[in-house]
């Protein structure tokens, strides 16, 4: 047994009295817990009356985050469709662009949370939101590093600056305090102004560092000189272009000269007048000191480590980023202790995707943000194929899980089908069993959940929910539905049952019931030999009543000699004979004729034996033996006018 | 443009409000209906152009939520009664008429019959309703269809085990014929007046029995009828002439579960599909006359016109009777961006088209060529 990577949590159970015995059963996504006094046997006191239902992830009951599931199944599925022939170089903008679809996903989710624990009434609810929002955070955050460093790869260089953006989109604050400080009367002196010059210099957004600096120095003609200096400094830094023609070794080399040109106005104290300007010099030479004297600016270590990047190396190599991320993390955090995002982003920037995908995996209650990740990780072939000790790869491993998990909500198990399609080594069995599963409540869920079993051959679970339906229906009487649902299993044993329900009634009431289904059966008719008969049958009685005798009869001698009646029912065909017997009109041949007392003898001595073996009441015996002189009687004479027909020459 | 709003439920149902007489005003609100959920909701969303007068054609604002309340089972069926009342079918069995007051944009429950199809023992689910106004019919699985009146609580007219197999969809044919589809593929032609429990005609399509889960009136030409079952075969009826279908086309490639004809250009046809693609059918005839005509030309002007006319009128006749031939021309888009779960249901009305999924999202489109 493996170690546990974290103590587990504990849940205390509210509805079970402290210090009772629990039982439990385990779910496909949750577990069953019940209160147990445990005993094997003996008198059992008075026990509760409730079972408990305890789910990990309440996420995908909430509305909002519903949303998120139902736009990322629709990018996963866009997603695997991407045709494999391309190198993936060529696929990489594609990746890119996917990514960023389920980043946009993640903010829209992320502003709806927002709005609405804004407009919560109840606290509670409130909060919940809020809670919401700040995993939504962080995954995001998590998710867009990721983008950086593994999917868009970029080289040194331009890694850098892809790490300024990622840092700039997740520290918006800047620019609302911006806002205030701009929209006051007189900007330069509000309280906020110089954080905001420093945060905009420590983002290196220098640009809105230059033109805030311009007011100040409006206000300060005699240090306009200095100003001046300053302006032209922060209007030398030189910035990677990627695409630019410049290579990385002449952007290095100007990039020192601008340090060293800075260093030196430092050293001989241009700025010794103004502490503000002096601190703004000693951060663009990257003074980690100074840096960390900022840390409510900086607020996160991460932020740190992009500054000091800026300021101290921007031509960073990836290989050389978990150095200065330990480094920062250590310098930045005093109590030494990591929160589960800091080593998580820790772990991105030291490129271990493995540990990354487990820690967010314990981190979260919800399988959907490492499924999803990892699915595009192994699309970009960044994952090795991990075995792990079931057999199936990484990938594989957390799509069923959360594809499972989707599976238990009563909604959303349409869209786990797909995720379970995608995974070619398990996939189909784990569909198989929770297919089945899936409460039938009408017939359009059924005719839904039968159409995905259709498109993948799932033949026996075809079967078994078409025979669910089947019985419901027969249950219910509607033996015309029962008949379609068996028509669709390609159930003949099912369809018998039906025809045999059919005749039954008939035999009871003497007429057809549901005759629009018996006398439109076409083509279905041949699904079963009782089906058939019953057709045959109803089609017999057409006849005779449009007056058809001879069509009639043949058919009806066709139904007996052919083997398609069952026997049970020859007793009602041959007294369903009996009228055509006694007609003025001779309608049976003597060949017929011949073949009918055949067939009343057969059904004859099977009934001697039967009755032998059994013990009938006389009254029963008695009505058969009628019917049958009469069937003999009517017969003979049947038999002897055909023959003088027969016999008769046509004058 | 399509534009998908996702709303977190799985959409069986939706429907455009009528507009009021003027053909020029495109319809603004639509209700629609959930399924699957633990707890089901009748919609009403609002797609009127705010303050987005001003964006580029084809462009949507997002349609906002007015109002919604609780459903009692799925919605199978929903029908705007008028302008203010709506009728839903439950899987249930209840059919019930909610009204949307305007002034307080709320929804609530305006009467109800609860039990109206059932089993012996069980309920059944009430699968399609129709209207026109005050008259409501429904139909279920139970086989029955039921005739009720807003306002009155009793119900003007049962026709009991009308079918052995579920009714799937029911539409008027005349003021008082109806037309019904079942799950052995057969259409069936009842006449209300009669009061009978047998139906007055049964057409069906020969060889398998593949069920019908929607039919549709052509608004004008009444005889004219089309469904769409189990195999997403569009098939087009005569109702006068026969009990065949008059063409057979191969639409979709899974159950198709709406078809209607645009109600003022009913050259159009919609349809959408369990296989998650809504399609477009155009028809036009041919532009050459047909050739009887041709042979005419010694004819004096006015009566080849007349002829001209009747034989124009006879190929726009024939035109959906005929598919997809050498008569006229057949011509299917696609209207959704890309593949989605199931579409379950559609509406289209002036140039607005309506669609709900089983992915959750409701799609909008302003602007539809007819």
């Amino acid at each position: 047994m493996e170690e546990v990577d974290v103590e587990p949590v504990v849940t205390n159970i509210s509805g079970i009295r402290p210090g009772k015995r629990m039982g439990f059963a385990w779910g496909p996504g949750d577990i069953l817990v019940y209160e147990t006094q445990n005993k094997a046997s003996g008198p059992t006191g008075s026990g509760c009356a409730f079972i408990h239902v305890v789910r990990k992830d309440e996420d995908i009951y909430s509305p909002i985050l519903r949303k998120l599931f139902n736009e990322s199944h629709h990018i996963f599925v866009g997603l695997q469709t991407i045709k494999d022939d391309l190198p993936s170089k060529s696929k990489k903008p594609q990746f890119v662009s996917i990514s960023r679809n389920y980043r946009s996903v993640i903010r829209a989710c992320m502003e709806e949370l927002q709005q609405a624990a804004v407009s919560a009434n109840d606290t509670d609810m409130a909060t919940q939101y809020g809670n919401q929002v700040s995993i939504l955070l962080a995954i995001e955050l998590i998710w867009n590093l990721c983008e950086v460093l593994f999917i868009d790869a970029a080289p040194a260089g331009s890694l850098l600056l892809h790490l300024l953006d990622w840092v700039r989109l997740h520290k918006s604050d800047v620019d609302e305090k911006a806002k205030g400080v701009l929209q006051s009367d007189s900007p330069a002196e509000h309280r906020d102004y110089w954080d905001v010059v420093l945060s905009y210099v420590l983002q290196g957004r220098l640009e809105d560092t230059r033109k805030m600096l311009m007011k100040q120095a409006m206000l300060q003609p005699a240090a306009k000189s200095m100003y001046k200096l300053m302006d032209s400094l922060l209007s030398k830094m030189p910035f990677y272009n990627p695409g630019g023609t410049q290579t990385l070794t002449e952007f290095d080399v100007k990039w020192r000269n601008w340090h060293e040109e800075v260093d030196r106005y430092l050293k001989d104290n241009s700025f010794a007048s103004n502490q503000h300007l002096e601190v703004i010099c000693k951060i663009l030479l990257g003074d980690e000191d100074v840096l960390l004297e900022h840390k409510e600016l900086l607020s996160t270590w991460y932020y740190f480590l992009i500054t000091r990047l800026l300021y101290c190396h921007p031509t960073v190599k990836p290989t050389e980023l978990h150095y200065y991320a330990q480094s920062s993390m250590m310098m930045f955090l005093d109590s030494g202790v990591p929160e589960p995002l800091d080593s998580i982003l820790l772990a991105a920037f030291e490129f271990d995707i493995h540990q990354v995908i487990k820690d967010c995996s314990i981190a979260l209650n919800n399988w959907w943000f490492v499924a999803h990740l990892t699915d595009l990780l192994d699309h970009c072939k960044l994952l090795q194929s991990h075995n792990l000790h079931f057999g199936s790869n990484l990938r594989e491993f957390l799509l069923l899980e959360y594809a499972s998990g989707l599976f238990t909500h009563h909604s959303l198990w349409q869209c786990a089908v797909d995720y379970f399609d995608h995974c070619p080594e398990f996939g189909r069995v784990y569909l198989e069993l929770q297919i089945e599963r899936v409460p039938l409540d009408t017939e359009r869920k059924a005719l839904k959940v039968l159409r995905i079993c259709e498109e993948r051959q799932m033949s026996e679970q075809v079967r078994s929910i078409c025979k669910i339906m089947a019985m419901r229906a027969v249950r219910n009487n509607r033996l015309g539905s029962a008949l379609s649902w068996s028509i669709r299993a390609k159930d003949a044993a099912f369809a018998t049952l039906i025809s045999e329900r059919f005749l039954q009634d008939y035999c009871a009431k003497g007429t057809f019931s549901d005759l629009d289904l018996i006398d439109n059966l076409g083509s279905t008719m041949l699904l079963s030999d009782r089906l058939t008969f019953l057709g045959k049958y109803r089609e017999f009685h057409k006849l005779y009543g449009e007056k058809c005798f001879s069509d009639a009869a043949k058919l009806l001698l066709s139904l007996m000699t052919a083997k398609i009646a069952p026997q049970s029912f020859w007793m009602t065909l041959l007294t369903d004979a009996l009228p055509l017997l006694e007609q003025k009109e001779v309608i049976f041949s003597a060949e017929q004729t011949y073949e009918l007392m055949y067939c009343l003898e057969e059904l004859t001595s099977s009934l001697i034996t039967a009755a032998s073996g059994s013990g009938r009441p006389m009254q029963e015996e008695d009505v058969e033996v009628t019917k049958v002189e009469m069937l003999r009687l009517a017969l003979a004479r049947n038999l002897a006018s055909a023959i003088v027909k027969e016999g008769t020459m046509q004058t | 443009m399509e534009s998908a709003k996702y709303v977190s439920q799985k959409v069986s149902k939706a429907r455009w409000r009528p507009v009021s007489s003027s053909f020029l005003q495109q319809p603004e609100i639509f209700a629609t209906g959930s399924w699957d959920n633990e707890e089901n909701k009748i919609s009403i969303w609002s797609v009127g152009n705010y303050e987005n007068s001003g964006l580029e054609d084809g462009f949507e604002g997002d349609p906002q939520l007015i109002c919604e309340n609780k459903h009692d089972g799925d919605v199978l069926g929903l029908q705007f009664l008028d302008q203010e009342r709506i009728v839903t079918a439950s899987s249930t069995g209840a059919v019930t008429i909610f009204r949307h007051h305007h002034n307080s944009q709320t929804i609530s429950v305006s009467q109800q019959w609860v039990k109206a199809h059932h089993y012996p023992c069980d309920n059944a689910p009430c699968t399609a309703v129709v209207c026109s106004s005050p008259e409501i019919i429904t139909v279920g699985e139970d086989g029955r269809i039921i005739v009720l009146r807003a306002d009155q609580d009793c119900m003007a007219q049962v026709i009991e085990n009308a079918d052995s197999s579920t009714i799937h969809a029911v539409t008027y044919l005349r003021t008082t014929e109806i037309l019904t589809v079942n799950s052995i593929g057969q259409i069936k032609l009842w006449d209300l007046r009669q009061q009978s429990n047998s139906a007055s005609q049964i057409l069906s399509l020969s060889g398998d029995r593949v069920p019908l889960y929607c039919i549709d009136r052509h608004p004008n030409q009444q005889h004219i009828v089309a469904t769409g079952g189990q195999d997403g075969m569009l098939c087009m009826w005569d109702v006068r002439q026969g009990s065949m279908p008059s063409s057979l086309m191969e639409a979709h490639s899974a159950e198709m579960w709406e078809v209607h004809f645009h109600p003022t250009n009913p050259d159009h046809l919609f349809t959408c599909s369990e296989d998650g693609s809504l399609l477009h059918w155009e028809t036009s005839s041919h532009s050459d006359m047909p050739s009887f005509l041709q042979g005419n030309r010694n004819s004096s002007v006015t009566s080849r016109s007349a002829m001209a006319l009747a034989g124009g009128n006879q190929s726009l006749i024939s035109a959906w009777l005929n598919g997809d031939s050498s008569k006229s021309r057949l011509e299917t888009t696609h209207m959704l961006p890309s593949q989605t779960l199931s579409v379950n249901s559609l509406d289209v009305l002036g140039q607005c088209l309506v669609c709900g999924t089983d992915g959750e999202a409701i799609f909008i489109n302003k602007q539809v060529p007819v």
